[in-house]
């Protein structure tokens, strides 16, 4: 019904490779975009930012990191992890050493070191693919970990080896530290992933996007067609990091406040981040964002239903939810391995059509 | 001879252990991946959750006991009896024969002909899956295994080896469990060369490991074969949960450890069992020695990643592998 594309005429070409052809995704775009902006913030509260939305934006940014080098660039990478914790750190030091530079100018370039990192743990990829390369980035996730669990100037020498974000203003309003408001939060999340978001998605249907899928679908074929595996593969691994460090700088600085390393950046987060493509739809940027709600909202969900209404014990109810994400990956790898995103494509093909499919 | 040689000599004798276990669940990778291409990232988690099998059936827990509890308002906990170390091992292959059997039915034969990293994110996805259910079966508390083996340094080899070093040498450490480990990982590598050479089903399995459709055209039943090898995988996967959990407590850093096996099989190529156990070897010595020598400048605990890091720069060098089969790529 909604779908309608009787009058929905392209003229040009640039009308016909837009991000949304149909009319009706473009308003709905701006609906969403005018909800995330204009009507959230005045409305949420503690519990639904902490638990559900700062979570959801920030690793929504991360799965959309993940997806540039997992689902685009097809280089499977178990690094995530670490490549957070990079961003974390960065943009802790950055914040203690140069108190009087704006803090969303700290994540940025948290952000680019991260992208060096990144490079620098994909430079095997050229050498190495598949589950090699997955393997080869484990190197990364524990290496990074132990690095910042060990060396003392990372966390400015603190007795008890965390780091916590110290206050810092954007607009006299408090972003980081423990006086920042809900709404502060949830703003500055929303502004890097809506900025993210727009830029991973002209990246992969641009020239670099169109490099890293013919690497990803057949290396070897794309060599010889003139695709440069050197810059398509470090680029995916620059940018891919690039994102995940921004994720990680938020998830320290705005969203917990004070982390340790290897509780927060564990092999465990990598492979949160990975089921969030996984689930959502590798190669999507719009999966990564539905394999992030997801994941975050299946344990508040669960929790609210065994803990709160059954009455389950805590721990119970954490091993269910383990079962059913396994459950989940399985399913999906099976039933749609494009994920969630696919889903809702032949959902709006079927609408598009209804109620005459013939 | 000095006595910081000889301490030297010890951490690679230790390493040489540690590494045979590595080597042990390394094993388990290569079985399935040979046979069937699937590079399995739970098989970790398949020794945690055979060693947690394995204790819950000798102390005679009831399966699912906290769920049923947590629906029914029940206190059920234990049978009341004590199952006898070997009905229990017999018991527990057969709980792991049953898994490879529902691997096979519900997951890969649904897989058939997806891109192998397709396969290894459904072994991630089925690590997850295990994991939970070995938690809601036997409770998530860290577990004692009693199977009476060994366990302390060896003072017989201390002694007969104290006299080497003069004063400051006090003889070797040797963990009795180890050297059980080590026998055990010896005859267990024997036990499986032998069935792969010698019998109708390991001839088979190795037929399907050298080319699927060349074993189909003779009438091998693929899915029987994938069927034992998941179960072979998992009998190693015991084998190696038994030692660890002897070792540390079975609990769920166990499937951790077993990661370790990853960068084993890096440097050992994926296809090749003696190169699973020179893997081991050299990962085992290799960070044991880095951890005494490098370790105390940098802070230690470099345990956590040497393995991966030389497995990574090893690979650079030699992307198939110490003896893998060379990979050749064609468009």
């Amino acid at each position: 019904m909604l779908y309608r594309e009787s009058g929905d005429f392209k003229t040009s070409y640039k009308a016909d490779n837009q991000t949304f052809p149909i009319a009706f995704d473009r308003y709905r775009y701006w609906v969403v975009l005018a909800v995330a902006y204009l009507v959230i913030p005045f409305v949420i509260t503690d519990y639904w930012a902490n638990a559900i939305l700062v979570p959801f934006l920030i690793y929504s940014i991360a799965a959309i990191g993940l997806n540039i080098l997992a689902g685009y660039c097809g280089q499977v990478s178990l690094g995530t992890g670490g490549f957070m914790a990079v961003g974390a750190y960065t943009c802790y030091k950055l914040m203690t050493a140069f108190p009087d530079v704006n803090i969303l100018l700290h994540i940025v370039l948290s952000g680019g070191v991260t992208a060096l990192v990144g490079a620098a743990f994909g430079l095997p990829s050229l050498r190495i693919k598949g589950f090699y390369l997955a393997v080869a980035t484990l190197a990364a996730q524990f290496f990074l970990v132990w690095l910042f669990n060990k060396v003392p100037w990372f966390f400015n020498y603190s007795a008890s080896g965390q780091i916590s974000a110290p206050e810092r203003e954007f607009l006299g309003i408090a972003v980081t530290g423990p006086n920042t408001s809900a709404w502060a939060s949830y703003l500055v999340c929303l502004v890097f992933v809506t900025i993210c978001a727009i830029i991973a998605r002209n990246l992969t249907r641009g020239s670099l996007g169109r490099q890293w899928m013919s690497i990803r679908d057949m290396d070897i074929a794309a060599e010889i067609i003139g695709v440069n595996p050197l810059r398509a593969k470090l680029s995916a691994f620059a940018i891919s990091s690039f994102f995940i460090g921004i994720s990680g700088a938020l998830f320290f600085a705005v969203y917990l406040g004070a982390i340790e390393v290897g509780e927060a950046f564990g092999i465990n987060k990598s492979l949160l981040v990975l089921f969030m493509v996984i689930i959502g739809g590798l190669g999507s940027i719009f999966g990564s964002f539905a394999g992030a709600a997801f994941l975050v909202c299946l344990p508040v969900i669960l929790k609210l239903i065994g803990v709160d209404l059954l009455g389950w014990p805590t721990d119970l109810v954490a091993h269910l939810q383990l079962v059913l994400i396994g459950f989940l990956i399985m399913f999906f790898l099976i039933k749609e391995p494009h994920g969630l995103a696919q889903l809702w494509n032949v959902i709006k093909e079927k609408l598009r059509l209804w109620p005459f499919p013939h | 001879m000095s006595a910081d040689f000889l301490y030297g000599i010890e951490v690679i004798i230790n390493g040489l252990m540690a590494g045979v276990l590595y080597a042990l669940v390394a094993l388990g990778f290569v079985l399935i991946f040979k046979a069937s291409g699937i590079f399995n990232f739970a098989q970790g988690v398949m020794a945690l959750f055979s060693a947690l099998t394995l204790v819950g059936i000798m102390e005679g827990q009831v399966p699912f006991a906290h769920l049923i509890n947590a629906i029914f308002g029940t206190s059920i906990h234990h049978f009341g009896w004590t199952v006898p170390a070997v009905l229990a091992i017999i018991l527990t292959i057969g709980v792991m024969v049953i898994f490879a059997w529902m691997v096979q039915k519900f997951l890969f034969r649904h897989l058939v002909g997806q891109p192998h990293i397709i396969l290894f994110m459904a072994t991630i996805g089925l690590a997850y899956f295990l994991e939970g259910v070995g938690d809601l079966m036997w409770g998530s508390s860290i577990k004692r295994l009693e199977l009476g083996l060994p366990q302390g340094g060896s003072l017989a080899i201390e002694n007969l080896t104290s006299g080497l070093g003069g004063d400051d040498f006090y003889g070797f450490f040797i963990d009795k469990l180890d050297i059980v480990a080590t026998i055990v990982a010896i005859l267990l590598v024997i036990l499986l060369v032998a069935f792969s050479q010698f019998t109708k089903y390991g001839r088979a399995m190795r037929a399907v490991a050298d080319d699927h459709q060349a074993a189909l055209s003779v009438g091998i039943s693929l899915n029987f074969i994938w069927v034992l090898v998941w179960s072979l995988a998992g009998f190693v996967a015991l084998v190696a949960g038994v030692m660890w959990g002897a070792k540390s407590g079975v609990q769920f850093s166990l499937s951790l450890i077993a990661l370790k096996a990853l960068p084993v099989l890096m440097l050992g190529g994926f296809t090749s069992i003696p190169g699973a156990i020179v893997g081991g070897l050299i990962i085992g010595v290799g960070e044991k020695l880095f951890e005494y020598l490098v370790g105390p400048m940098v802070g230690g605990a470099t345990e956590n990643w040497f393995a991966y890091v030389l497995a990574l720069v090893f690979l650079i060098f030699r992307p198939q592998g110490l003896l893998g089969e060379r990979i050749i790529e064609r468009v």
